[in-house]
């Protein structure tokens, strides 16, 4: 934490799009340079603020998605049926358009190296996003110190409609092959390919039993997703023995909270 | 909007609760609340004055509207903190909260 009294103002700053990366039919990442950036931890969010011509102003949370590692500053957006601004940031932002945004917001939520481990984190859908960020910090601290890695071992059960609707499907993939101390369990509630031998259900407790440490080893547990995942996760986890201290979680609602 | 109610309720991540899909984290509202506040508030502890319980604001509860922000007390549902925000003042109505304590020192 910042002491009381360093601590810089958030203010608003104007980004420049450098990048559009698409990354499912419904998501794509926004690689943003943004002047004077102060830098951020992982888990931490920006507000993104569009101004109509009228005045009209829409405001709403994005987590990031990059690293604090990374020069740039990644969010990744899914476009929402009725989304005032999500269609904007999907539809009409092109490299080289401005962006308003504020940050970093949001201490709470952040894991980064000195937290420490086991480091245990469930996602749903676009709720990879900030845990996206952990596991992006982890690999570029850690890169490939085995007694480091073997220190903060790291596992992920990610929740997605179908195969196609997986964000960051092949750099999860990487990250997993080249790490044995990384561990990435999809389940896919919807569709699934063929011969698909992972989870095929919505996250249950015997997943999580499945999935999760034990909590004698006292896992750092983050959660993000839509409300009723975040929640049941939370209590199955609650149920079996983890301290809610250690379970933190980020729901996000219809139209504010982080994509 | 609800008031205080002093009928105990089951913690959210201990029990069940009818889901509402516009309930986020405490979190939410840290854009909010660094326009009154420098330090990070979702870091920050407040005592509710409903159940006396102290949490970190990040584990609150956020119903975010199109008039402002609530934060509630997860234990017993007390409405903790009301941010509204006018074109030109932010108003913070803090009755909920017996007290807010912010850390001086790093982590």
């Amino acid at each position: 934490m910042i002491p009381v009294g360093t601590a810089p103002r958030i203010v608003w700053r104007l980004a420049t799009v450098v990048d559009v990366v698409p990354e499912t039919p419904r998501t794509r990442t926004l690689v943003l340079d943004v002047p004077e950036w102060p830098g951020h931890r992982a888990g931490q969010h920006v507000d993104v603020r569009l101004t109509a011509e009228d005045g009209y102003q829409a405001e709403r949370s994005y987590s990031i998605a990059s690293p604090p590692e990374d020069p740039r500053l990644s969010l990744t957006v899914e476009r929402l049926t009725d989304g005032e601004v999500s269609s904007y940031l999907f539809d009409e932002l092109h490299s080289g358009d401005k962006l308003e945004l504020r940050g970093p917001i949001g201490g709470y939520f952040v894991w980064d190296i000195p937290v420490g481990g086991p480091l245990l984190l469930v996602g749903g859908g676009s709720g990879i996003v900030p845990l996206m960020a952990m596991l992006r910090h982890r690999s570029a601290v850690l890169g490939t110190d085995d007694m480091e890695r073997h220190r903060l071992p790291a596992r992920l059960l990610y929740s997605s409609r179908s195969w196609e609707e997986v964000i960051y499907r092949d750099e999860l993939a990487r990250l997993a092959e080249k790490d044995p101390t990384l561990e990435v369990r999809h389940t896919l509630t919807r569709d699934h390919p063929d011969r698909w031998t992972g989870f095929r259900r919505r996250i249950d407790r015997t997943m999580l039993e499945e999935v999760a440490w034990p909590a004698s080893e006292k896992p750092r547990v983050f959660i993000c997703g839509p409300t009723p995942l975040v929640e049941s996760v939370a209590t199955n986890l609650v149920g079996l023995g983890h301290q809610p201290a250690l379970v933190k979680t980020e729901r996000f609602g219809p139209t504010g909270g982080s994509i | 909007m609800k008031g205080a109610s002093k009928e105990p309720r089951e913690p959210v991540v201990a029990g069940e609760r009818l889901a509402d899909a516009r309930r986020v984290d405490g979190n939410a509202a840290a854009g909010i609340m660094s326009e009154l506040f420098v330090p990070d508030l979702t870091v920050a502890h407040a005592k509710c004055a409903g159940c006396g319980t102290t949490r970190t604001i990040g584990a609150l509860l956020v119903y975010a509207h199109g008039m402002g922000t609530v934060v509630r007390c997860p234990g017993c549902d007390r409405v903790v903190l009301r941010i509204a925000r006018t074109p030109t003042h932010v108003w913070l109505d803090a009755t909920g909260a017996t007290s807010i304590v912010v850390s001086r020192s790093a982590e």
